[in-house]
């Protein structure tokens, strides 16, 4: 399947732009026409994360002319391991500007537009519109079904990749020539049951092996190029070093998308059972160090996976991963005459395992507001945060 | 009827780290409670409480979606290949 071009050409190039371009000029398929059409392209790139970052160097290089950037995000050291457009002084730095300085050194005919605020239902049509493609690198479910949602009101073709540890998936979603990204997966997941890149990690490189496709698709439909990825789903396996493409079709039950919806209560970010398990049961990680400091006899429960805990680990802390506690496993591991209490990384798991432990009837039992990361931040600084 | 399953990243705790595991079956309901029986725990994340395919995890025969074939009673001709591919969110 080909389509029509997306973009209208500009009028002209510059001579310093003919310069700049040579390497696509001459390649019959672009020409003058293909960079005119990416001259005049506006390319909305939400989340300047892992995939936003290869990704919105090569638009930049590839001389789209408008990058819109939509990030609220600081950088952190963590990030640099992928995030390849921030560097080590732009710690601290919110991410939409240091993209922007990075873009302007690739390619000073860029425009770069900033929006820092927080994509939501309230603003997302009123920031996408008049943008020719958006392309989408976060890190959420609720953020994929809102971008989603938008593009197939507005009819912008909306570029998606998604990455987790060593696998990749990427697809380009366009409602008026072919699936949406509801008609691939109709519902998020329940709040804890795939875990974030945060809790799973990510190989950097993968970000660069997805974003690179993602450009390239978004190229071609500017250009009105190849074949592009509508209808079809790439998975990447970059341990088995396999491509492996299936068909995605429109989802004859799908409902139709009429407006934008409450995305956060749509997908969760902790399920029901967790908030209502950790409403009066969640203690500082201050509190969790008084009572080690007051010898109270309490039993401290790591629910991470063990190779978290090698990387850092509160003292005199048991591990039995979560998993264990969704199977019942972990129940026989613990005294019953003592109280319990549970952390991980930042909180969501330990809220998840301490729902099932109540379940399991013990009822007294705690989780650390903030995991491991609060226990490094607000306890023993000393210690490394991942 | 033997086939491959290719096993996504986050479902490989239940396979050993195993990405491609064989499982008997002549439909996809075969193969799954195959894999069930090697692999306890793994069909409840591809299936929920009814039994139907969860809406976030794809099921292919090939390369087609059995949502757009005959579900769980599509017909797995021998040597084909299953792919279990689930919504991650990662960027």
């Amino acid at each position: 399947m080909s389509l029509p071009p997306l973009v209208e050409p500009a009028d002209e190039l510059t001579v310093d732009e003919v310069r700049r371009y040579s390497r696509h000029l001459i390649i019959p398929d672009v020409g003058m026409d293909g960079q005119k059409r990416l001259k005049n392209a506006k390319v909305l790139v939400v989340g300047a994360g892992g995939l936003g970052s290869p990704a919105l160097l090569y638009l930049a290089a590839a001389g789209v002319g408008t990058l819109g950037i939509i990030d609220f995000d600081v950088v952190d050291e963590s990030n640099l391991q992928r995030q390849v457009i921030h560097g080590q002084s732009d710690v601290g730095k919110p991410k939409a500007e240091s993209a922007r300085e990075s873009i302007e050194e690739v390619n000073p005919y860029t425009t770069v537009v900033l929006h820092k605020e927080r994509l939501d239902s309230s603003n997302a049509l009123e920031i996408f519109d008049g943008y020719d493609l958006v392309l989408d690198g976060t890190d959420n479910f609720a953020t994929r079904y809102l971008v989603n949602d938008a593009c197939v009101l507005l009819n912008i073709p909306y570029v998606w990749g998604s990455i987790f540890r060593f696998d990749g998936q990427v697809s380009v979603f366009w409602n008026e020539h072919g699936p949406n990204y509801r008609d691939l997966y109709p519902e998020p997941p329940p709040p804890g049951m795939v875990p974030s890149c945060a809790e799973g990690g990510v190989l950097g490189v993968l970000c660069a092996s997805i974003g690179s496709v993602m450009v390239n698709e978004a190229i071609k439909l500017i250009a009105g190029i190849g074949d592009p990825l509508v209808g079809r789903l790439m998975i990447f396996d970059a341990l088995e070093m396999t491509w492996k493409t299936v068909k995605v079709r429109k989802d004859p039950e799908g409902e139709p998308i009429t407006g934008l919806i409450d995305y956060e209560e749509f997908c969760g970010t902790v399920s029901d059972e967790a908030q209502e398990a950790a409403a009066d049961s969640t203690i500082t990680a201050r509190e969790l160090k008084e009572k080690m400091d007051n010898g109270e006899d309490f039993y401290l429960v790591d629910v991470r996976e063990k190779h978290e805990y090698d990387i850092v680990n509160i003292p005199g802390s048991v591990l039995i991963p979560k998993g264990e506690f969704l199977n019942g496993e972990a129940f026989g591991k613990l005294p019953q005459d003592k109280q319990v209490v549970l952390h991980c990384k930042s909180g969501q798991r330990s809220a998840e395992a301490l729902s099932a432990l109540k379940g399991a009837g013990f009822g007294d039992a705690v989780h650390v507001g903030g995991g491991v990361l609060a226990w490094v931040n607000q306890v023993d600084p000393s210690l490394p945060a991942y | 009827m033997s086939v491959s399953v290719r096993v996504p990243t986050i479902l490989r705790t239940y396979t050993k780290d195993a990405a491609e595991v064989t499982a008997e079956g002549d439909t996809l309901k075969a193969v799954l409670a195959d894999l069930e029986a090697n692999y306890p725990g793994i069909q409840a994340r591809i299936l929920d409480d009814s039994g139907k395919v969860r809406r976030f995890v794809n099921v292919y025969v090939g390369d087609e979606d059995v949502r757009f074939a005959d579900g769980l009673d599509t017909v797995i001709a021998d040597g084909s290949q299953v792919s279990i591919i689930p919504a991650v969110a990662g960027g």
